[in-house]
């Protein structure tokens, strides 16, 4: 028996047979697509006409032969592509960094078991629901306060940040010193992705073996030989669930930028802010406006249209 | 089952003769060792195999990070709240000087009540919307369909988009000269239903004679629950989704034989054991409505005026463009009292099922 004869079986329907009752679900179904995508599908469109195009047109029609350009993207990737630079090297390290304690926080909470673990474990998942908006003022006050830059000026200077890219050579990441924002930035994603990844590994190892965990033990592994040897490598799946969750969430990620780099704008400008203010200049041309939110949104994008199924896991996971 | 026995009675083993601990914390192991312990080495390489101290590696440095990020912060907003921070100057942390002014300013200030009760239309709107919403697609999605997967996924779709990317593409969409919804309405005639969706308002005529219903209703905040609804109800349906594959197929198949029809078998089967999933896209959903200020920002800036105005602008607004600072704390605290009154109950729910 097939899965779809299995499922056709449990709701009661026979497949082969055409019920009005199917035509009409199939016929909702597809007019939902139409709904959940025609504001991407107008932006699309509108992204590819000139001016006088998308004005008399409708937002939905693709563009007319003399009324296509692929100016507004032109101009897009122009005016974003320092941010999304510097949105790579924001939310790479931050997602790593909030996996892996995700991970060891999890390991620690789960895989052993002692009194008073269960409050510890509450005040990691009420940590996910906190409104940003209750720790903002602190986070500016911190960031005033404390000076990366000089903190990491013995081991690393951050104004001159160079590396190697293929094809292009070598590029100079940053030369401003605003880049320190962006280390404070890592930092604070880091600290707020913690909770959230913690319950994410937390729910995957409840279902890890405990007899192999604990035969290891008997055989004398230390809790880091049984996290490296054991728990990490079967940790794989849910790095891959917990890295794509966690990469959209600090790449989509407005409020903290805008109250940790400095005046908001500037060369340490990641795509949210960037794309903000792209937007929300006097001249509002809606091609132009439309291309930025593509190509801001283009990682994010990616990563679901590739790893959908995975981002899925994550979401059903936040609950 | 038997894994679990196992791991008990090896616990019950490992902790023989130790005291009872109340606590799995350094502390209460320190009380251990200086206690009536007779023999001091013994009790120390006991404390030292301890689970709570040998998984501490492990969960203290992500813990005190976080814990320094979360509540600290949150105590440090505490603290600002209660000082006359304001300004450029910079805070004074005198506990003598501390009161409750700033909580006496807002609930005498009527843009707090405004936001106030904007921030609960939104919640509630938002979440019972978004969840019904959920629901419909997950049952339409949990019908034996062919392409089940792409339906899903792009029904998924903007979830993964970030509120700045949705609140451009809906400017655009909300677009009186031009966007898709009055192109489309004017398409098929509906020339009078086009409407300046972000700025307008339609007067209620009649019906604002009815308690509740105001004069002249604004559509602002509603064409933001549209579009948050447009982001989020893929989000109930994933969580739907999973609740609905967690009911075993013989249920399905009882109030077949039972002769029950397709509406009466959801309503009285498949509905009531869908409480959890509810509960649990709630709690979260009513979290990203108090998170809402990003899709604000982008399209109304600071101020989004008073019929949009919600917690979490005149929060910033407060604190970032006016530097009054003590008071945007005040509002915050309000605010993060508002998440403890949804998020307090759930957390206390979850833990009594056992399921933390």
């Amino acid at each position: 028996m097939s899965v779809r004869d299995d499922l056709a079986e449990r709701v009661g329907v026979d497949l082969e047979a055409v019920d009005p009752l199917r035509v009409a679900l199939y016929a909702t179904l597809v007019g939902l697509v139409a709904f959940y995508l025609s504001p991407l599908e107008s932006g699309l469109m509108t992204a590819l006409k000139t001016e006088a195009e998308f004005a008399t047109s409708p937002p939905f029609v693709p563009p007319t032969v003399e009324g296509f350009t692929l100016e507004p993207f032109g101009v897009a990737l122009d005016t974003l592509s320092s941010a999304i630079l510097n949105s790579i090297m924001l939310a790479v390290p931050a997602t790593v960094l909030s996996a892996l304690f995700g991970s060891f926080a999890a390991y620690g909470l789960t895989n052993f078991e002692w009194r008073g673990q269960l409050g510890v474990v509450a005040l990691f998942i009420a940590g996910i629901f906190i409104p940003y908006q209750a720790v903002l003022i602190p986070l500016s006050r911190l960031w005033a306060i404390v000076d990366t830059q000089s903190l990491l000026a013995p081991v690393l200077d951050i104004t001159v940040f160079s590396a190697q890219v293929p094809v292009l050579g070598t590029v100079e990441l940053a030369t401003h010193p605003h880049y320190a924002s962006i280390i404070n930035l890592i930092i604070t994603h880091t600290a707020y992705g913690i909770p959230i990844t913690t319950l994410l590994f937390r729910g995957y190892y409840k279902k890890l073996s405990t007899e192999m965990l604990e035969a290891a033990r008997l055989d004398g592994a230390g809790a880091f030989t049984v996290y490296r040897r054991i728990v990490l490598p079967l940790s794989m799946p849910m790095f891959a669930v917990t890295l794509i969750y966690q990469f959209t969430q600090v790449w989509n990620d407005l409020l903290f930028a805008l109250i940790i780099i400095p005046s908001g704008s500037g060369p340490a400008a990641v795509a949210t802010i960037a794309l903000n203010e792209l937007t929300g200049g006097i001249i509002q041309t809606f091609n132009t406006q439309m291309a930025g939110a593509f190509v801001a949104a283009l990682p994010t994008l990616l990563v679901y249209v590739l790893f959908g199924d995975k981002f899925a896991k994550g979401v059903a996971g936040n609950t | 089952m038997s894994s679990h026995i196992l791991k008990r009675l090896l616990d019950r083993l490992r902790d023989d003769g130790q005291p009872v601990r109340t606590d799995g914390g350094t502390a209460a192991a320190g009380s251990e060792t200086a206690g009536d312990a007779p023999d001091l080495g013994s009790a120390l390489s006991s404390l030292r195999e301890s689970d709570a101290v040998r998984s501490a590696p492990f969960w203290l440095p992500p813990f005190l990070l976080m814990g320094f990020f979360v509540y600290g912060a949150i105590s440090w907003n505490i603290v600002i709240s209660f000082t006359d921070f304001g300004g450029l100057t910079l805070p004074t942390y005198d506990p003598s000087t501390f009161d409750l002014e700033m909580y006496r300013r807002a609930f005498s200030d009527g843009q707090f009540w405004i936001a106030t009760r904007n921030t609960f239309v939104l919640l509630i709107s938002f979440t019972g919307l978004s969840l019904a919403g959920g629901l419909g697609l997950a049952i339409l999605v949990d019908r034996g369909i062919r392409f089940e997967n792409w339906f899903r996924t792009i029904y998924l779709l903007p979830f993964s988009l970030s509120f700045v990317v949705t609140a451009v593409f809906w400017r655009w969409m909300y677009n009186f000269d031009s966007g898709l919804i009055n192109a489309s309405l004017r398409s098929i005639g509906l020339d009078f239903v086009a409407s300046k969706w972000l700025t307008g308002s339609i007067d209620t005529g009649a019906l604002g004679a009815i308690p509740l219903v105001p004069d002249t209703f604004y559509f602002k905040l509603f064409a933001v629950i549209f579009a948050l609804l447009w982001q989020f109800s893929g989000y109930a349906m994933v969580v739907y989704l999973a609740g609905l594959r967690a009911i075993p197929n013989d249920q399905y198949e009882a109030a077949r034989v039972d002769g029950a029809s397709i509406l009466r078998m959801y309503r009285r089967v498949i509905l009531p054991q869908l409480r959890a999933s509810t509960v649990s896209a709630a709690v979260v959903l009513m979290v990203f409505a108090l998170k809402a200020f990003d899709f604000l920002y982008v399209l109304f800036g600071s101020n989004p005026g008073p019929t949009a105005d919600i917690l979490s602008t005149m929060m910033y607004r407060q604190a970032f463009s006016a530097n009054q600072w003590a008071y945007g704390s005040a509002i915050a605290v309000i605010l993060f009292l508002v998440a403890l009154t949804v998020v307090a109950p759930y957390l206390y729910g979850e833990y009594r099922r056992g399921e933390l």
